[in-house]
C-alpha cells in the first residue's frame, strides 16, 4: 500500500515540476507549483513525519502559494516570451540538468543497504522533534529570527517609495511643522 | 566543568544583533527629516564593542557552545577580528558618501550589521545547519544591498542576479548538506569529521562535498561560477562593494577551510586536485578578462576573482602552513580591496558618475592624497614589497610548493605578472596630467570627511602593518590554523574545553 502510494505521489510530484518548467503563463506554474508542494507533504506522511508533512501543507501549500497567486494576478503577469538568451538558456539548461540528475542518480543507485537515515535518537514525534529543536538545536533555531529580520528589512527598504523618493518628499506620518503652524 | 556560559561563546554576534536592533527601531521613531548619521555612528560603536569582545574571546579556553553548535578559537577569533574590522571600515566610508537624501538610510545601516553576524557565526559554526543559516544571512542581507541604488538601472539588476544565482549555489550546498547527512546521519562537524572515513555510502560523502564545494566557491567567487560578480559588483554602491567584495568572501573561505581541513582530512585526494583547477582557472580567466575592462568596479571584480584564485593556492599547502598562508592572505587581500574600494567611493561618489579608468586620469593632480593611497592600493595588489599584498602572495605560494604543487605556485607568480599590467593601467592613468581644456574646473576635487578619513587611516594602516611586520599577524593565523588541526574533542557537552589558549 505504502509503495503504490508512494509511486503515485512521486509521480505526481515530478510531473507537477516538469510541468511548471514547461509552462508559459506563471498562473499555470503557480498552479503545478501546489501539486508538487502537496505530493511533497504526503510522501513526508508516507516517512511518517508528521509535523512536516503539516506545515508543508500549511506553510507552502497555504501561505506561499496564496502569496504567489496573489502577486502573479496583481501583477497581471502575462505569458512569458521566449527570447533568444531562454532558448540558449534552455539548449545548455537540459542537458545540464541531465548530466547533474545522472551524476545523483549513480550515487543513489551505488548506495549499498540504505538504512533508515533517522536523526540521531530515532525522533519520530513531534514531541521528539520539539525536543530537539528546543535544545540541541536551539542556537540555529533562534537565529533564523535574524534571518526573518533581514528579510523584513530589506522588503521594507526595497519595496517601499519606489520611485527613490527620500523620506522627507512624501511624508506619509503628517509633518509636524505644517500641523504646528495650523 | 563548565567555566565558560555558552551566551559568552557568541557573544560579538550577540551584541552585533543588539546593535542592529536598535538601529532598527530608532530609525522608525525618528521623525522623518532628522539626520541618519547618528544611526551609523551607533552601528560603528557597535561593530567596535563586537571587535573587542572577540578579542576578549582569546581569554576563554577554546571549547564549543550550545550543545556543540559554535566554537570558539583562536581559528574563529582571527576571522571575527577581521570581518569586524571590515564592518567597521564599510560602516565608516558609508557614514560620509551616503548621500543625505538617499532613501532608508537606517535599514542600510540595521542590515549591515545583521549581515555582520551571519558573517561572524559562519567562522565559528560547527554545526551545518548554523552554517547554512549564517550563510543564508550574510547573503540575502548582501542581496538587498547590493540593490540599494533602484532608481538605476543596474541596482536592481545586480541585486537580481545575485539573488537568482545566490539561491541556486545555496541549493547546491544545501544538497550537499543533505547527501553528507544521508551518509553519515550527524549535521555536526567533528561527528562528520570523525564518521566520514568509515561512512558506509562513501559516494554519498564525495558527491556531498562536491556539492558543498560548489555553493562555497560560488561565494568567494572563484572561476567556474564567477559570472555573477562583475555585474553585481557594478550595480551595486561603492562602499557596498567594498564590503561585500571582502568580509563575506573571507567568512566564506574560514568555512572552507573548516569543511576541507577540519571535515573531510581524509578526503585529501579528492578535494585537493579539485581546488588547484578552480586555483589556476580563478587566476587565469580573472586577470584575462581584467585586462579588457574600462570600467573601474568591473576590472576590480575582475581582479578580486584573481585573488582568489591566489587564496585558493594557499589551499594546496599542508595542513597548518596552507591554513595560516589562506588566512593571511583573506586579511591583506580585506584590507587593500576595501581601502581602493573606499578612494573608489570617493571618487566616483555615490552615483557613480565618473566610472571609467578614463575618468580617473590626472587623479593625484586633483587631490593628491586619494591619488596617492590609489596608487598605494594598487601596489599593494600588484604584490610589491612593504605592502600587505607582497606577503599574501608570498605566504600562498610559500604554502603551495610545500605542498607540493610547485607548477600552482608557478601559474600564480606567472599571473601575477599579468595582472600588474592592468593594474598598473589605472594607477598610470592617475598619475598622469590631465588635458588642459576640459580638466580641473569640470570634476570638482573630492572631500574628505572625518570618517572616511579614519577609514582610509584604518586599511592603510592594516595594508602597511601587514606588508612591513607580518609577523604577528601570521602568528594569529598559526595559532588558528592549530586550533583547526587539532584532534575534535568531544561535542554535545556545553563549552566543553579542550586547551588553553596561547595568550596573545
Amino acid at each position: 500500500m505504502h509503495l503504490i502510494l508512494f509511486f503515485v505521489f512521486a509521480g505526481f510530484c515530478v510531473a507537477g515540476a516538469i510541468n511548471l518548467l514547461l509552462q508559459s503563463h506563471p498562473i499555470s506554474s503557480a498552479l503545478s507549483l501546489i501539486v508538487v508542494m502537496t505530493s511533497l507533504a504526503v510522501l513526508y506522511l508516507l516517512l511518517g513525519a508528521e509535523f512536516l508533512a503539516a506545515a508543508q501543507v500549511i506553510v507552502y501549500a497555504g501561505a506561499i502559494m496564496v502569496l504567489f497567486t496573489f502577486v502573479v494576478m496583481l501583477l497581471n503577469a502575462g505569458r512569458e516570451e521566449r527570447t533568444m538568451g531562454s532558448r540558449t538558456a534552455r539548449k545548455v539548461g537540459f542537458p545540464a540538468v541531465v548530466a547533474i540528475l545522472a551524476v545523483i542518480a549513480t550515487v543513489i543507485l551505488r548506495a549499498q543497504g540504505l538504512g533508515v537515515a533517522g536523526l540521531r535518537d530515532g525522533i519520530t514525534s513531534t514531541t521528539d522533534l520539539s525536543k530537539v529543536l528546543f535544545t540541541e538545536l536551539l542556537l540555529p533555531f533562534e537565529v533564523t529570527s535574524v534571518l526573518i529580520l533581514i528579510a523584513i528589512l530589506g522588503a521594507v527598504a526595497l519595496a517601499s517609495h519606489g520611485d527613490g523618493n527620500p523620506h522627507g518628499n512624501r511624508d506619509p506620518y503628517g509633518n509636524p511643522e505644517r500641523t504646528a503652524g495650523k | 566543568m563548565n567555566p565558560v556560559p555558552d551566551i559568552l561563546r557568541i557573544l560579538p554576534e550577540v551584541i552585533l544583533t543588539l546593535t542592529g536592533v536598535a538601529v532598527m527601531l530608532i530609525d522608525a521613531s525618528l521623525p522623518p527629516g532628522f539626520p541618519r548619521r547618528y544611526l551609523g555612528m551607533a552601528a560603528a560603536v557597535g561593530t567596535t564593542l563586537a571587535l573587542w569582545a572577540s578579542v576578549g574571546q582569546l581569554y576563554f579556553p577554546q571549547g564549543t557552545g550550545f550543545f556543540g553548535t559554535v566554537e570558539t578559537s583562536a581559528f574563529t577569533i582571527f576571522f571575527h577580528v577581521l570581518i569586524c574590522g571590515i564592518v567597521l571600515v564599510a560602516l565608516l566610508l558609508s557614514l560620509d558618501t551616503l548621500p543625505e537624501d538617499s532613501h532608508h538610510q537606517g535599514e542600510f545601516y540595521a542590515l549591515i550589521v545583521f549581515g555582520a553576524v551571519g558573517m561572524c557565526l559562519l567562522t565559528g559554526a560547527v554545526e551545518l545547519l548554523v552554517v547554512f543559516i549564517a550563510l543564508e544571512i550574510s547573503s540575502i542581507s548582501t542581496y538587498i544591498l547590493a540593490g540599494y541604488r533602484k532608481n538605476t538601472g543596474s541596482g536592481p539588476e545586480a541585486a537580481i542576479k545575485y539573488f537568482l544565482l545566490g539561491s541556486f549555489a545555496t541549493a547546491f550546498l544545501l544538497y550537499g548538506v543533505a547527501l553528507i547527512f544521508g551518509a553519515t546521519g550527524t549535521t555536526q562537524i567533528y561527528e562528520i569529521a570523525h564518521l566520514a572515513p568509515t561512512a558506509q555510502n562513501h559516494s554519498f560523502v564525495l558527491a556531498g562535498l562536491a556539492l558543498m564545494l560548489v555553493g562555497i566557491l560560488f561565494k568567494v567567487s572563484a572561476a567556474p561560477f564567477h559570472v555573477w560578480t562583475p555585474d553585481v559588483y557594478e550595480g551595486a554602491p561603492s562602499p557596498v562593494v567594498a564590503l561585500l567584495s571582502t568580509a563575506p568572501k573571507a567568512a566564506a573561505f574560514a568555512l572552507l577551510l573548516r569543511v576541507v581541513y577540519e571535515m573531510f582530512p581524509s578526503l585529501h585526494s579528492l578535494w585537493s586536485p579539485l581546488l588547484w583547477i578552480v586555483a589556476v582557472l580563478s587566476m587565469t580567466v580573472g586577470n584575462l578578462a581584467a585586462l579588457r575592462q574600462q570600467n573601474v568596479k568591473r576590472m576590480l571584480a575582475y581582479s578580486s576573482i584573481a585573488h582568489a584564485g591566489y587564496l585558493l593556492a594557499a589551499f594546496a599547502g599542508l595542513g597548518t602552513s596552507g591554513i595560516a598562508a589562506a588566512s593571511f592572505y583573506a586579511a591583506a587581500y580585506a584590507a587593500m580591496n576595501v581601502g581602493i574600494f573606499a578612494v573608489i567611493t570617493l571618487v566616483s561618489g555615490y552615483d557613480e558618475k565618473l566610472p571609467l579608468i578614463d575618468d580617473f586620469r590626472g587623479l593625484i593632480y586633483r587631490s593628491p592624497l586619494l591619488g596617492s593611497l590609489l596608487i598605494f592600493f594598487l601596489v599593494s595588489l600588484v604584490g610589491i614589497p612593504f605592502t600587505g599584498g607582497f606577503f599574501g602572495k608570498f605566504y600562498s605560494f610559500s604554502a603551495a610548493v610545500g605542498g607540493g604543487a610547485v607548477w600552482l605556485a608557478i601559474i600564480g607568480l606567472l599571473n601575477s605578472g599579468l595582472a600588474a599590467a592592468y593594474y598598473l593601467r589605472l594607477a598610470l592613468a592617475a598619475a598622469q596630467r590631465p588635458e588642459k581644456k576640459n580638466a580641473e574646473a569640470a570634476i570638482p576635487a573630492p572631500q574628505v570627511g572625518i570618517a572616511v578619513g579614519a577609514a582610509l587611516l584604518l586599511a592603510v594602516a592594516a595594508t602597511l602593518v601587514l606588508g612591513i611586520v607580518p609577523n604577528e599577524v601570521l602568528r594569529a593565523a598559526e595559532a588558528g590554523a592549530h586550533t583547526l588541526q587539532e584532534p575534535p574533542a568531544q561535542v554535545n557537552a556545553p563549552g566543553f574545553s579542550v586547551a588553553q589558549e596561547p595568550k596573545p
